[in-house]
């Protein structure tokens, strides 16, 4: 066997042999009979991974002091405007204006409240405002595809922004992401610090993609995908999506006094 | 309200956090001015040795005298308050720094450390891990964690004191001399 390429910017591969091999670790998966709800770290399809991801197990630790607190973010930090994408340029950025609303939850069920949620995107082009983006679709001047909110009270979150668009990558020939928009959480304690992307119902580029099917179970990865809820979008104005999204379990029970800075 | 819930799967963040995620003044906690001021800076590396220059990490840790911060202003810093948070991206030879001051204890006897965690693009989901201070060393000894692993790999996760009084902690993500990483009890469900 070829020495496998280890870099997603060569581009060495077909799409049918990166589609082949995740058939294949997809029914080597089917037929373990464990259930996996994380991402495997280990995903050859995905080619910076090979070189990427610790080879030895992790090591189980109980959390301790520090481990079992989350940073405090306040007002302070976030201004209400930012969750708003689609007013940060001198005008209306292009493209389908929409809005992503739901809530972040612990392991357990609970809200949580007055906690950071950041997210990034590539514009309606599938364009991202970073130098490394080389990708020759327009940049939007009235539109950089970052924002920012504080939960509230009841661990809800809402972002106005524009639906981004799937964009070419090097990882094989042909390559495309599919839309998402990336979503950074903290919970109430440092262990549920995570980072994500949130899909688009429907997409057909799903079963060709090595990020997206790193989540080798079939019902995990769907925990992805926001839903289209038609109460959520506006008459004249945007299209609604919700997207709930729970973090692992919090080791320290949080109190009333938990982030009510 | 016990009700377990599957938690969402993580993902990469991908190479494009840059223009979102770090901010201004996100790599220190406390000014270098600061009288305790102490650079934390290392290397992060992948499995041939080569640095990755697409990495970003936070730090989250207890101030000089052992308490935790609950302060907000980790985003928008006004160089006083303490918040215990940083961030910062590596820069394009994999490297990055951190001014802070030494964590205390934060119970008589405990070993401090530093919590950290590690995105990178390539990575597909983060990792965390910890960064302990060398000095006290019958501390060290009786550390949890530390005690179940063995030498070669318990180095790893205890930064070296260079003669300026900097921590120098680099993260290799695989291969020889790889940092070990962590997991919690309730992450044992997810995998």
């Amino acid at each position: 066997m070829a020495e496998p390429v280890v870099s997603s910017d060569a581009a060495a591969n077909s799409q049918a042999e990166i589609s082949a091999d995740m058939r294949e670790i997809s029914r080597q998966y089917a037929e373990s009979g464990v259930v996996e709800t994380q991402p495997r770290i280990d995903y050859a399809p995905y080619r910076s991974s090979i070189l990427r991801h610790p080879t030895k197990d992790l090591h189980h630790a109980d959390p301790e002091t520090i481990e079992l607190w989350a940073p405090a973010f306040g007002q302070r930090d976030v201004h209400a405007l930012e969750a708003d994408l689609t007013i940060q340029g001198g005008g209306e950025p292009i493209g389908e204006r929409m809005t992503v609303k739901g809530r972040v939850l612990d392991g357990n069920g609970r809200p949580v409240r007055n906690q950071l949620v950041e997210i990034w995107q590539a514009n309606a082009a599938g364009r991202y405002i970073h130098k490394r983006d080389q990708h020759p679709a327009p940049i939007d001047p009235n539109f950089t595809g970052v924002g920012r909110c504080l939960t509230g009270d009841d661990g809800s979150y809402s972002f106005t922004t524009i639906k981004p668009g799937p964009y070419p990558w090097k990882n094989h020939h042909n390559a495309w992401r599919p839309a998402h928009i990336h979503f950074s959480l903290f919970g109430t304690d440092f262990t549920q610090r995570m980072i994500t992307q949130m899909y688009f119902p429907g997409d057909p580029l799903f079963d060709l993609d090595p990020i997206y099917q790193a989540i080798v179970d079939p019902k995990a990865r769907e925990r992805l995908v926001a839903t289209y809820d038609h109460d959520t979008s506006e008459h004249e104005w945007s299209l609604g999506y919700t997207w709930d999204i729970v973090l692992t379990g919090a080791h320290r029970t949080p109190t009333e006094e938990d982030s009510d800075v | 309200m016990s009700e377990q819930l599957v938690p969402t799967p993580g993902q990469t963040i991908g190479p494009f956090y840059g223009f979102a995620l770090p901010y201004a003044g996100g790599e220190n906690l406390v000014d270098r001015t600061h009288p305790n001021a102490v650079r934390l800076h290392g290397t992060v590396y992948d499995g041939h040795g080569d640095p990755v220059p697409d990495s970003m990490l936070e730090i989250w840790q207890a101030d000089a005298e052992g308490n935790v911060s609950q302060e907000p202003g980790s985003l928008i810093r006004d160089g006083y308050t303490f918040t215990g948070f940083g961030r910062v991206a590596v820069d394009n030879v994999g490297h990055y720094d951190f001014t802070t001051v030494n964590p205390g204890a934060s119970e008589p006897g405990k070993a401090p450390f530093i919590a950290m965690t590690v995105f990178a693009r390539g990575l597909l989901n983060r990792l965390f891990t910890r960064i302990y201070l060398p000095e006290d060393t019958q501390a060290l000894a009786n550390d949890p964690v530390l005690s179940a692993l063995p030498e070669d790999r318990r180095s790893t996760l205890i930064a070296a004191r260079e003669a300026d009084g900097s921590l120098r902690f680099d993260i290799r993500l695989q291969g020889d001399g790889e940092t070990v990483f962590l997991s919690y009890p309730n992450h044992r469900a997810d995998s």
